[in-house]
């Protein structure tokens, strides 16, 4: 399945998209990092809990679930979530 | 002045020398050079906590905060400290980082560590891990909050610290939470000597003594003598730095006024010198962090030291004048000197 990286982690893969497999989204973490390795580190911690500005969508939906079951026919969205930054008027 | 005795593995002439990475936003990790920062590899294994047992909620590294180069007898052992604490070591080079000794999920170390709140603002940190360049099994390492630890066996047994250590008015100096050791520094030409920087004063120790000597209070009084870093002459064990924070206050960030100031003991800390000239006279609004000073070994010493606003700081003449290297840098947590072989 199609696997999209945020632009922080593209020094690993080189490419925006890269092809990955599994039954679950731990299992496509783990065949990530088994093709470019120390990635999984980056977003998910030795407790193997989700890093805490690291999302995951699954075909556009977000999903905390490392268990979430995933077909050859879906897609993972990596995402970068912002944090901080000012509540003040936009311009 | 004495003749420098065998040194720890000065870590340039290691063959790979490790970097501590975090972004903010993804994990934490550790790079390894092994052509003087020309290229990095990042480690297969960095530093982690073990995984808890199921129902228990267990700790992830934040950051590496602390890289020591092990003995010279050990070319590619590191020790690492993290926030939150623990004590790693690698025997590799770098590449793969396995927890170190009992420390960091001993019951009692763990109480000692604190909670968050105990630390510094960006977290609590492990480290000034020192090997005795004498010994490889004879370690310290300081804990801010937590105090200092030694061990004479390689990490099988550890001993606080922490006598003659003040700690801030209204804690309780027998419980090591409350101690908070900013820095400490071995001398290289008497390894039987630490300075250190506290959160409450500066100390001597001279080992095999376990009581710490508060020579900070030979400082003017109206600096005092908090700070977070301080560097130690490479040659003469009775001369050291310190670039202390307004010691006016419980929690300074800025020196007094904001008019920062080197201050160096020719005697041990009997007494203290302001050397000064060339940095800013007012409106030095900036901090030195504990890791952001260093010295090298040329004669008379280069000092350097780096600024929370993005300046470096150096003195070719032991502290006699001050000029800046480099502006407009992020904000600088580590400074260290090397020497290209």
């Amino acid at each position: 399945m199609k696997v999209l990286i945020p632009t922080p982690l593209r020094s690993y893969t080189n490419e925006r998209e890269v092809d990955a497999e599994g039954a679950t989204l731990a299992a496509v973490l783990a065949d990530l990092d088994r093709r470019y390795p120390g990635l999984r580190f980056r977003m998910i911690d030795e407790q193997d809990r989700m890093r805490a500005h690291v999302r995951f969508f699954v075909n556009g939906v977000q999903t905390f679930d490392l268990t979430h079951p995933l077909g050859p026919a879906d897609s993972v969205q990596i995402v970068q979530a912002l944090s901080g930054g000012s509540c003040g008027r936009r311009q | 002045m004495a003749k420098p005795l065998p040194q720890q593995c000065p870590a340039t002439f290691r063959k790979a020398q490790p970097a501590a990475a975090k972004t903010g936003h993804i994990g934490p990790t550790i790079f390894r050079s092994t052509d003087l920062g020309k290229t990095r590899k990042e480690a297969a294994k960095p530093p982690a906590f073990a995984k808890a047992p199921e129902g228990e909620k267990g700790r992830a590294v934040d950051h590496t905060f602390w890289l020591t180069p092990a003995h010279a007898d050990e070319p590619n052992v590191w020790y690492a400290g993290t926030s939150p604490q623990g004590l790693f070591r690698t025997e590799d080079g770098g590449v793969t980082w396995e927890p170190f000794s009992i420390v960091s999920d001993d019951p009692q170390f763990r109480a000692w560590m604190g909670s968050v709140q105990d630390g510094t603002p960006d977290g609590p940190k492990m480290h000034s891990i020192i090997v005795d360049p004498r010994d490889p099994s004879h370690l310290y390492f300081v804990m801010s909050s937590g105090g200092v630890h030694e061990t004479t066996d390689k990490g099988r047994t550890w001993t606080p610290l922490v006598e003659g250590l003040s700690v801030v008015e209204g804690f309780d100096a027998a419980n090591l939470v409350s101690h908070d050791p900013h820095c400490v520094r071995l001398c290289a030409t008497n390894p039987g000597r630490l300075y250190q920087q506290n959160h409450c004063g500066i100390y001597r120790l001279d080992r095999p003594g376990t009581r710490w000597d508060r020579i900070g209070k030979a400082m003017p009084a109206e600096i005092g003598d908090i700070g977070f870093t301080m560097v130690v002459h490479p040659r003469d064990d009775n001369t050291c730095w310190v670039l202390p924070m307004d010691g006016g206050t419980v929690w300074p960030r800025i020196s007094l006024q904001g008019k920062p100031s080197v201050f160096v003991t020719r005697d041990g800390g009997q007494s203290w010198r302001k050397v000064a000239n060339g940095l800013p006279k007012q409106r030095a609004w900036w901090t030195v962090k504990r890791q952001a000073m260093a010295a090298d070994a040329e004669s008379p010493v280069g000092l350097y030291f780096g600024t929370t606003s993005g300046e470096l700081w150096s003195s070719r003449d032991e502290g006699r004048k001050w000029e800046t290297m480099a502006r407009h840098l992020p904000e600088i947590y580590a400074v260290e000197t090397a020497t290209p072989a």
